[in-house]
């Protein structure tokens, strides 16, 4: 623990704090451009210079760790000249475009100008100008602002693991590119407009569109994969300008996926913005009552067991609550929120949440992934697993899923007999999980959507506990969603009651007319050819496959329309919040399930959101601690049987549209067009 | 003047062959079994009494640099490198000792590996030397076939292996970790220090760099005694030196002299004197173009060592004398070494990659004298803003050569803004 | 400019390595520890060059950091910051002449001049007929016989206007001038023969 004085100040920090950070831990404010905490060193800005007693010249603060003894001083001649210097050096060639300069307003480089910088320029020779480069259809670039500090080189090498950037030719000539003019292959490729301090990398579906100090911003939470990445929505009167990340340290860290970034677009589009009834086979606009009526109508007389509701991937727990109270007082035990047909066992909430917790894979020392791309299914989840194979020590294993990993892994096989094999003691790497430190078994949806999921659920269980993987103080079992409104509608239970119909069980009763009515709440990966005649209720909000083949549509609300609980992979549930209303006569879901209930005369007892999520802890306490994971008790899960020897394929074919909000997004479909091959191209082992 | 008997290198022109039978006859790989069996410790230790200073350009003691390196490494290879990437601007002395006296080096290299207990040893030679290493690859390839170095070197049951890297085309690879990066396989961007080649270096493991010259003197030092090469030169500035004296002389060319040798000595003693007499002299670069201008009066009687060109204002470097007489235009002398550093800056930080075109730029006008008078202050301010604000002494090389114009020839300077700001007016009244 | 470096550069399809630069390149990478043959890259690119007479075109660049196992970009860095590798085709004879102070204290202006006029191309371009590229270059390493200027792989030392003229004159008849010294003395020494070591400025005796 070295001991050093900055600016007469005595602190003592853990060895290999670098002096910059030591600063920061006394409120000592270091001007930077290239350093950035979660990446390499290059010390090549020079803004961060300090006087270092002893030393015969400034030195780099980002770059020198603290040793006993420094005697460090920031505020001194000597420093004031170095960063003026290195700040007039920075803008002799900057274009200084602030004002059509989309970064204007947040940007480093303006900020640490007006800090540090000369009140006037004294640069009167010829300003060199760089041609623009090609990077995707998410980073627009203007090359000319670009101050070279290589934040993004590093980002796309170090975190998202797509050596995809460089800096060609030298000295004044230096220029950042992919050198190829295609795109980049990375699903986070939208993190490099963050790290960039200029306006050189800043979002293109964003260019142009607004100025930040006009911009309202809404702290929530995403709903694009089951990670449940801490974002900010900007908004401008009622439109969503963009998503940010939002630094949670257990989650995303500071990152965002492009899909979480960028698929904003689609909620301008295909919205589903007031009531529809079909009439002569047709969808026609209609009121809130006479969608209403027209569902109480069908529902007349119905017994509950004709009665069915299928909940989606983006669903929120407030709604799918007041739709299980409701599917209850009409008698039904057929739901499923398993849309994507997943048939693991849902009783054992150890058994279906990723116990090890995201941060906590950086304990991990051996990970093996059963039946999982965590690439595409949770970009996120893989960022930390590079990130921990980067610390080093890491050995990777993989059964199924044909993932297109960013760090090495060895491939045991492609199905249950791999599995078998590993419990069985089969093989060199079943010895070196058995040898684990922190085994950590990370098994996604590919391993699940088969009808011996049952078995297969077993068995990954009796794997992670004959090696050890379960044992005091961690829990190397981890399943991983692929959907945001999973966790949340499992914990609230909805699934088959007694006797009830899981999800195959209700397509297969809607064609053969034993269901009757079939409430899809924003269900739209279902095969709806399977509805035979069924009267469909559709509630959601974009006009997908479930509106398509709905009967009467209830428009809801998006996620960044409402407030609401999502739980996250790990188990932990977070609050989304309202950002914009929702368009036209939409409504928040819960409520639009209230005023149903009212009208099919099974009124639901909660009148407001909190009463709403007073039910939710009284059906599960876990909804009472948000932005907490509450470790679940491991007991035994899945149904020991025979498994089929076929491959675990994992659920997301393309990362860039999994959902109905995706699917209408342009952007998307421009990252699917150019990014997904780019992917593939590049996507060997980092 | 140095007796021949006290020069280390007797083949500097190449008069004789570079073979090792040659090499043998002039004195090299005598005896150096014996040396290693001293031991480490006292390859060392004699090497620091005899004040050696590292030959290309720093001036660092080349014993104290050795004694860094950590001991007893195991977990880890140690590497010796050897900068052979002349290219600083009036030096070509290495260039001699490459193509002339390679074995020099070579017997060299085991020792100094031996030294800081390397298993192997990379030459960092500069790709435009394309006759030298092939002639420094022969010689490697004699000392292989005749168990000088390889596995059991010279019969000390010490395993050596030295390698050739090419270099192609960067003058920043001549900077310690820049040349390390290039041997990594990557661009030559000089590394932030710490932690130094000596904690981490090539392959992040325990590295010592050391300059050609640096290298080859040392077996003879070591044959011949630290006293016998601490008693040449001054004292903390002793042995021997390769000069290269380019320019406005009668006679250019390389020689091998005592350190501490007067400029002027050397200039008419080795170089047929300065074009049209030592007093049409106006100014000499005296250690290569990283080093300040000096002008006549101060080459007048300065002493060519390390702290004597200090104090004058102007450092030894790599001893590469350029000298320019009087029909030289100095601000275009300078500013040709201005264009030559934006070019060779390798654009990783700010003040170098900024900074080196500015001042290109600014004294292109200053050559034209298309300028004001304060931007003369100007461009000296610019200077020191470079200068100590980089991560290597790219910058700082980048820095001194307009800062000693300025220092001594600012009334040329102003004179030809006058002139130019006249002949403007002049053309605009016509 | 010549018509030769007008012409939009015709970037070949692909490149591999002969059998015999490939038992080369094995040789190179043989030279650095396991798992650091990324060390071989400038060699590498350097052999590619020489058998794509003189430039490497991407493919090339590619292929070697294929071959390398590293990143395609890192490759890309390293042939842009060197410059070394030529990044579009050259002439038979790149000439480059040394203009940096040494050099240009001793009258690289006219050596460059001498080349322009001779060739009938400005600094930077190729002759219409692709036998020569003309450059400047940056300090050779050689200021004692300044001018220098490089041609392929070999320096000519001490070069007037004259002996320029001369050596592009051969170079155009497909002859290979003598490299060195154009003046005749023995590399470095001072003309007229060393003031040093006079005994040892006679060839050795054979033994």
């Amino acid at each position: 623990m070295p001991k050093l004085t900055i600016d007469g100040i005595e602190i003592e920090v853990e060895a290999g704090t670098s002096v910059l950070q030591a600063c920061e831990q006394l409120g000592i404010e270091i001007p930077r451009f290239c350093y950035h905490e979660r990446l390499s060193v290059p010390a090549n800005c020079r803004m961060c210079l300090v006087e270092m007693e002893r030393a015969p010249k400034p030195i780099a603060a980002c770059a020198m760790p603290c040793a006993d003894g420094m005697v460090i001083k920031t505020d001194t001649p000597t420093v004031h000249k170095a960063r003026k210097g290195v700040m007039e050096f920075l803008l002799i060639n900057h274009p200084l475009d602030c004002p059509i300069c989309d970064q204007g307003g947040e940007c480093d480089l303006q900020d640490q100008a007006v800090a540090y910088g000369m009140d006037k320029g004294r640069y009167t020779e010829a300003k060199r100008a760089v041609k623009d480069k090609y990077m995707g259809p998410v980073i627009k670039t203007i090359m000319t602002r670009c101050i070279h500090c290589t934040r993004c080189v590093r980002f796309i090498n170090e975190i998202a693991g797509v050596p995809a950037l460089g800096g060609v030719f030298r000295g004044e000539h230096m220029e950042i590119t992919t050198f190829v003019e295609q795109a980049i292959g990375s699903e986070m490729a939208g993190n490099l407009a963050d790290v960039c301090p200029v306006g050189a990398l800043t979002h293109k579906p964003y260019a142009f569109t607004a100025r930040p100090w006009e911009l309202r911003k809404t702290e929530s939470v995403d709903v694009f994969d089951a990670v449940g990445s801490n974002i900010r929505v900007d908004v401008r009167g009622p439109e969503v300008m963009r998503v940010l990340p939002r630094v949670n340290e257990d989650i995303n860290e500071e990152w965002l996926s492009d899909k979480s970034r960028y698929a904003c677009d689609g909620l301008k589009r295909q919205r589903l913005d007031r009531p529809y009834v079909r009439k002569n086979g047709k969808l026609q606009p209609a009121s809130w009552a006479e969608a209403f009526t027209a569902i109480a109508a069908k529902l007349k007389g119905l017994s509950g067991d004709r009665i069915a509701a299928i909940t989606g991937d983006l669903v929120d727990v407030e709604s799918v609550t007041a739709l299980k109270d409701l599917m209850a007082a009409l008698g039904s035990a057929n739901l499923d929120c398993r849309q994507d047909g997943a048939l693991y066992d849902t009783s054992v909430r150890a058994g279906y949440l990723f116990n090890s917790t995201i941060a906590g894979i950086e304990q991990a020392d051996v990970i093996l992934l059963v039946g999982t791309n965590p690439r595409h299914e949770a970009a996120l989840v893989n960022a930390r697993i590079r990130k921990r194979y980067l610390q080093g020590g890491l050995t990777v294993g993989v059964i199924g899923g044909n993932p297109s990993l960013n760090y090495p892994a060895t491939i045991l096989g492609n199905g249950p007999a791999a599995v078998q094999a590993l419990i069985d003691g089969q093989g060199d790497f079943a010895a070196v999980l058995k040898n684990a430190k922190a085994p950590l078994i990370i098994v996604g949806q590919g391993a699940f959507q088969r009808p011996d999921a049952l078995a297969v659920h077993a068995l990954v269980r009796q794997l992670a506990e004959s090696v050890g993987a379960v044992r005091e103080g961690w829990n190397g079992f981890s399943m991983l969603h692929t959907a945001a409104g999973r966790v949340g509608a499992l914990d609230v239970g909805f699934v088959p009651g007694p006797g009830g119909r899981d999800l195959a069980g209700i397509l297969d009763g809607a064609s053969k007319g034993a269901i009757e009515v079939v409430f899809l709440l924003g269900a739209d990966e279902i095969d709806t050819a399977k509805l035979g005649s069924a009267f469909v209720i559709y509630q959601g909000h974009h006009g997908d496959a479930g509106a398509h083949r709905a009967d009467v549509i209830l428009p809801g609300a998006a996620y960044t329309e409402k407030n609401a609980t999502y739980v996250n992979t790990e188990g932990r549930p977070q609050l989304g919040r309202l950002a914009v209303f929702p368009p036209g006569e939409a409504r928040e879901d819960w409520k639009i399930l209230r005023a149903l209930s009212d009208v099919l005369g099974h009124t639901l007892p909660y009148d407001s959101l909190s009463q709403v999520r007073a039910r939710m802890v009284e059906i599960n306490p876990v909804f009472a601690k948000t932005n907490t994971v509450v470790p679940a008790p491991w007991q035994s899960f899945g149904t020991a049987g025979a498994v089929a020897d076929t491959d675990f394929v994992s659920p997301v074919a393309n990362f860039f549209m999994t959902d109905p909000i995706s699917r209408a997004s342009a952007t998307m479909a421009a990252c699917s067009e150019t990014v997904q091959p780019a992917q593939e191209r590049t996507g060997t082992h980092g | 003047m140095l007796r021949d008997e006290d020069r280390i290198f007797t083949n500097l022109y190449g008069f004789q062959s570079f073979g090792l039978d040659a090499a043998r006859m002039r004195g090299d790989w005598d005896g150096t079994k014996a040396i290693l069996e001293k031991g480490r410790d006292w390859i060392i230790e004699q090497v620091k009494e005899s004040g050696l200073r590292g030959r290309g350009g720093a001036g660092f003691s080349t014993g104290m640099k050795w004694s860094f390196m950590p001991k007893n490494v195991t977990d880890k290879p140690v590497y010796l490198v050897i900068n052979a990437d002349e290219g600083e601007p009036g030096t070509c002395k290495d260039r001699d000792i490459l193509r002339h006296d390679p074995h020099k080096l070579i017997e060299g290299c085991l020792i100094a590996g031996f030294a800081i207990g390397a298993s192997a040893c990379y030459i960092y030679i500069r790709g435009e030397f394309y006759n030298e290493t092939s002639a420094v690859q022969v010689a490697i390839d004699e000392a292989y076939a005749a168990g000088l170095i390889g596995k059991n070197a010279c019969g000390s049951g010490y395993d050596y292996d030295i390698y050739i890297h090419r270099g192609a085309g960067a003058y920043v690879c001549g900077e310690e970790t820049a040349l390390i990066e290039s041997i990594e396989g990557k661009k030559g961007q000089p590394r932030n220090k710490p932690p130094f080649p000596a904690q981490a270096g090539l392959y992040s493991s325990p590295t010592t760099v050391n300059n050609v010259e640096s290298i080859a003197v040392v077996p003879t030092i070591l044959r011949r005694g630290a006293g016998w090469f601490a008693g040449l030169g001054r004292p903390k500035n002793t042995g021997t030196k390769l000069f290269c004296i380019s320019g406005h002389v009668n006679k250019p060319g390389n020689v091998e002299e005592e350190m501490g040798i007067p400029l002027k000595e050397l200039i008419e003693k080795h170089a047929g004197g300065v074009r049209g007499g030592w007093d049409n002299l106006l100014a000499i670069i005296p250690g290569g173009s990283s080093v300040p201008v000096m002008p006549k009066t101060v080459c007048d009687t300065v002493l060519m060592d390390f702290d004597s060109l200090r104090e004058v204002g102007s450092g030894l470097g790599t001893a590469a004398v350029i000298v320019m007489d009087k029909s030289t235009d100095i601000v275009k002398a300078i500013a040709r070494l201005s264009k030559f550093y934006a070019h060779e800056s390798c654009g990783q930080c700010t003040p170098c990659r900024e900074g080196t075109g500015w001042l290109m730029r600014m004294m292109d006008r200053m050559v034209r004298g298309n300028a004001r008078v304060e931007e003369i202050d100007m461009l000296f301010e610019v200077t020191k803003q470079i200068e100590g604000h980089t991560i290597c002494a790219l910058g700082d090389a980048a820095a001194w050569p307009v800062q000693g114009l300025i220092r001594h020839f600012r009334p040329e300077l102003e004179r030809r803004i006058l002139a130019y700001r006249n002949s403007a007016q002049s053309m605009a009244a016509e | 400019m010549s018509a030769a470096s007008a012409a939009p550069i015709q970037e070949p399809t692909s490149f591999a390595f002969t059998p015999e630069n490939l038992d080369r390149a094995q040789k190179i990478i043989a030279k650095y520890p396991a798992g650091r043959q990324m060390s071989a890259v400038m060699p590498l690119l350097d052999l590619a060059q020489r058998q794509n007479d003189g430039w490497l075109p991407r493919v090339a660049m590619d292929y070697v950091a294929d071959l390398l196992k590293m990143p395609r970009i890192k490759a890309y860095e390293v042939a842009t910051f060197y410059t070394m590798y030529n990044l579009s085709p050259v002439g038979k004879h790149v000439v480059q002449v040394c203009t940096t102070t040494p050099c240009w204290l001793r009258g690289s202006d006219d050596v460059v001049k001498a080349c322009e006029d001779k060739m009938g191309v400005a600094l930077g371009e190729t002759s219409a007929d692709g036998r020569f590229t003309l450059r400047e270059v940056e300090c050779l390493g050689a200021c004692v016989n300044a001018p220098i200027v490089q041609i392929g792989d070999d320096f000519y030392e001490d070069v007037s206007p004259q002996h320029m003229t001369a050596i592009i004159d051969a170079l155009t008849r497909g002859e290979k001038p003598a490299a060195g010294s154009q003046t005749g003395r023995q590399a470095s020494c001072p003309a007229g023969g060393p003031t040093t070591l006079k005994a040892f400025a006679a060839p050795q005796a054979k033994e």
